[in-house]
């Protein structure tokens, strides 16, 4: 190309041949698409969720080029493939949303012999309830749902749903999310109740106790808890570990607690939706993800805990020991993975959040 | 130029491109949403066209209607403050010397360079307890108090400034609302104010009428469409909003259109999701009756 001559410029003809030639290239390339695929992938992930040079790495492996795309939250990813694949090869659902998706029968079911790496998978994370026998995901990163707090502002230790939720000793200075799910989980928990209760009565006295003490709640917060607690706006906040702990790192004040009550236990998860363009290039990614070191690295960029045996066994003394990643195996012990709960279910739930936002 | 009867090709040619986009792109979407919100869910992810009204008498259900209301005298507020604060403005930029004008409506406009989202998050920064309103008024405080003290005025002044918890209530949902839509007050009025013919304001004066009673008694009804046109243009989409809420709001914050996102997003009930929204639209359609109405009674300024 003349690009030092400054008269250089592309003429019409050659812009509507070059676009020509563009049509023809695609309409091929999804012709050969069938017999082998191209080198392509599109994935479709949470921002801030992979290692720094994952998919350089996996691209250098293997030669597939692999497009990342960004989704906020799991209602926006149900939304987008609701009415159809646009095109994503793998995605990363959380357990709820994966369970609702594989009953809509929006995933693919996994070939495990493609995916040898299966094998380092923990023992607790090889089967699911949401999907039993792992036919259609493999875990990629599971984490907890608890309290971030202000050290220097709390007496005692934050051990309990109370503290945020039936105290007014912190009135005006705690946050809860703001979405239904995890607010009347939480309260369902404190009271005794499964976290993924949808009995009528049990959600009733779990929406009595959020709409006594709503007083003491400053704000309902999408996702920001973090920034609330930093910026000195609450104390008390029910957030994500990761979130706390991304932080934490900055500001040694800060805290992280999963009540003893117990808690929801969420994995995000790793699967291919029906109409992927590329799933054997899918497989690959996903056993690629799988393998020790690549799941180390990963680990080590985004500090959540890691579901993968091999990955674990090459992480640092300070990750593994890390409460806030790995809590208390009592505390877990007593957490619920949140489980899809139908549509009446979410149904109840929204309008027990309705009453409450409206209380 | 001659009247498009005599050359309909050409009409057709030029109105084309138009008419399909707003029948392919606005007709049609709202269109399915309309059927949609007679419907009922079969399944996750389906739902089937029933004739059902039971969307619409949910939405009826006293809670739902609660949180309209309570959008709608939000909206209602923040519609009379931008009026308030663009009025003005728009007279400002009218009576401007000719050069200034373009650079002060740019000015007006200037903020839709920047995405809402980001916007509203500066706003935060700006309200939140340790935010740079807060730093202002302390600052402006401890002088306050540095040169009253020695007056023996420091009585007035607690030990330590305690700033203002001025986020997370219904007030900061409405600063939020007004800072987004004073330019869609603005630009109207600046429409109808600029088009105004002076003589009749000088004929007022000169008659006697003082500066107040020609404002009320000719300016304001003369330039009605342009308030009628403002006030449409920032109440309807207040009342649909619901980042603003979402972000600024309190823990009662919720309107109606956060229930409405909520439906098409978490809820995954879109037949209720778009009888809410239908509502809305009601409400609109309902508005612009009540506009086309006060058009034809006034004989203001047509835009």
């Amino acid at each position: 190309m003349h690009i030092n001559s400054p008269r250089f410029r592309p003429s019409r003809r050659g812009f509507l041949l070059g676009s020509g030639a563009l049509a023809v290239g695609l309409s091929v390339s999804t012709r050969f698409a069938r017999s082998e695929e191209e080198k392509k992938l599109n994935f479709y992930n949470w921002d801030t969720y992979i290692g720094e040079t994952t998919l350089a790495d996996f691209q250098k492996e293997t030669g597939i080029e692999v497009k990342m795309d960004l989704f906020a939250d799991n209602d926006e990813l149900f939304a987008k493939l609701k009415e159809g694949n646009p095109g994503y090869d793998v995605i990363v659902p959380t357990n709820d949303n994966l369970e609702r998706m594989i009953l809509a029968g929006m995933i693919m079911p996994l070939d495990h012999s493609k995916i040898p790496n299966m094998s380092n998978i923990d023992e607790p994370f090889k089967d699911a309830t949401f999907d039993p026998g792992r036919k259609h995901s493999v875990p990629y990163m599971w984490g907890t749902l608890g309290i971030g707090y202000r050290k220097s502002k709390i007496e005692g230790a934050v051990d309990s749903w109370k503290i945020v939720l039936d105290e007014p000793k912190y009135a005006g200075r705690i946050s809860l999310l703001g979405d239904a799910a995890n607010v009347i989980g939480a309260a369902l928990k404190y009271l005794g109740y499964s976290f993924n209760s949808i009995s009528p009565d049990e959600l009733k006295k779990a929406e009595e106790i959020l709409i006594a003490n709503k007083k003491n709640i400053k704000v309902y917060a999408d996702d920001n808890g973090q920034d609330l607690l930093v910026s000195g706006e609450v104390d008390l906040a029910q957030e994500w570990n990761g979130d706390i702990l991304q932080v934490m790192g900055d500001d040694q004040d800060i805290g992280y607690a999963v009540p003893t009550e117990g808690s929801l236990l969420w994995q995000d998860t790793l699967a291919i939706p029906k109409g992927a363009p590329h799933p054997e290039n899918a497989h690959a990614f996903i056993n690629f993800i799988l393998n020790g070191e690549v799941g180390a690295k990963i680990a080590e960029t985004i500090q959540y805990a890691t579901p993968n045996a091999a990955a674990k066994k090459l992480m640092s003394k300070e990750y593994l020991d890390n409460p806030a990643i790995f809590p208390p195996p009592e505390v877990i012990a007593k957490c619920e993975a949140g489980i899809y709960v139908g549509e009446e279910g979410t149904r109840l739930r929204d309008e027990a959040w309705t009453r409450i936002t409206a209380a | 130029m001659e009247s498009w009867r005599k050359n309909p090709a050409v009409f057709w040619i030029l109105a084309s491109p138009g008419t399909f986009w707003l029948i392919a792109f606005f007709l049609l979407p709202l269109a399915l949403i309309w059927l949609m919100s007679f419907g009922e869910k079969t399944s996750i992810t389906a739902y089937e066209v029933t004739g059902t009204l039971s969307n619409y008498l949910r939405s009826f259900s006293p809670v739902y209607l609660q949180i309209l209301w309570k959008s709608i005298w939000i909206s209602a507020v923040a519609t009379v403050i931008c009026l308030v604060i663009a009025y003005p403005i728009a007279f400002g930029i009218v009576f401007a010397p000719a050069r200034w004008k373009p650079l002060l409506l740019l000015l007006v406009i200037l903020p839709f360079w920047i995405n809402l989202l980001i916007r509203t998050y500066a706003l935060i920064a700006v309200f939140r307890t340790r935010g740079y309103l807060n730093f202002t008024l302390e600052w402006l405080w401890s002088g306050a108090k540095w040169l009253l003290t020695p007056i023996g005025l420091g009585g007035f002044f607690n030990e330590r400034f305690v700033p203002y918890e001025m986020l997370y209530n219904n007030g900061a949902v409405i600063a939020g609302l007004v800072y987004v839509f004073v330019p869609f007050m603005v630009l109207p009025l600046y429409a109808t104010i600029d088009r105004l013919d002076r003589s009749y304001l000088e004929a007022s004066l000169d008659l006697g009428a003082s500066q107040s009673t020609t404002f009320f008694r000719v300016t304001v009804p003369m330039t009605m469409p342009g308030i009628i046109s403002g006030i449409i243009l920032v109440f309807i989409p207040c009342l649909g909003s619901f980042l603003t809420p979402d972000l600024l709001g309190g823990t009662n914050a919720t309107m109606i259109g956060n229930i409405i996102e909520r439906q098409f997003k978490a809820a995954n009930d879109w037949p209720f999701g778009a009888a809410l929204s239908f509502l809305l639209m009601y409400a609109t359609f309902g508005a612009l009756a009540l506009r086309a109405l006060f058009a034809k009674r006034s004989r203001g300024v047509d835009i």
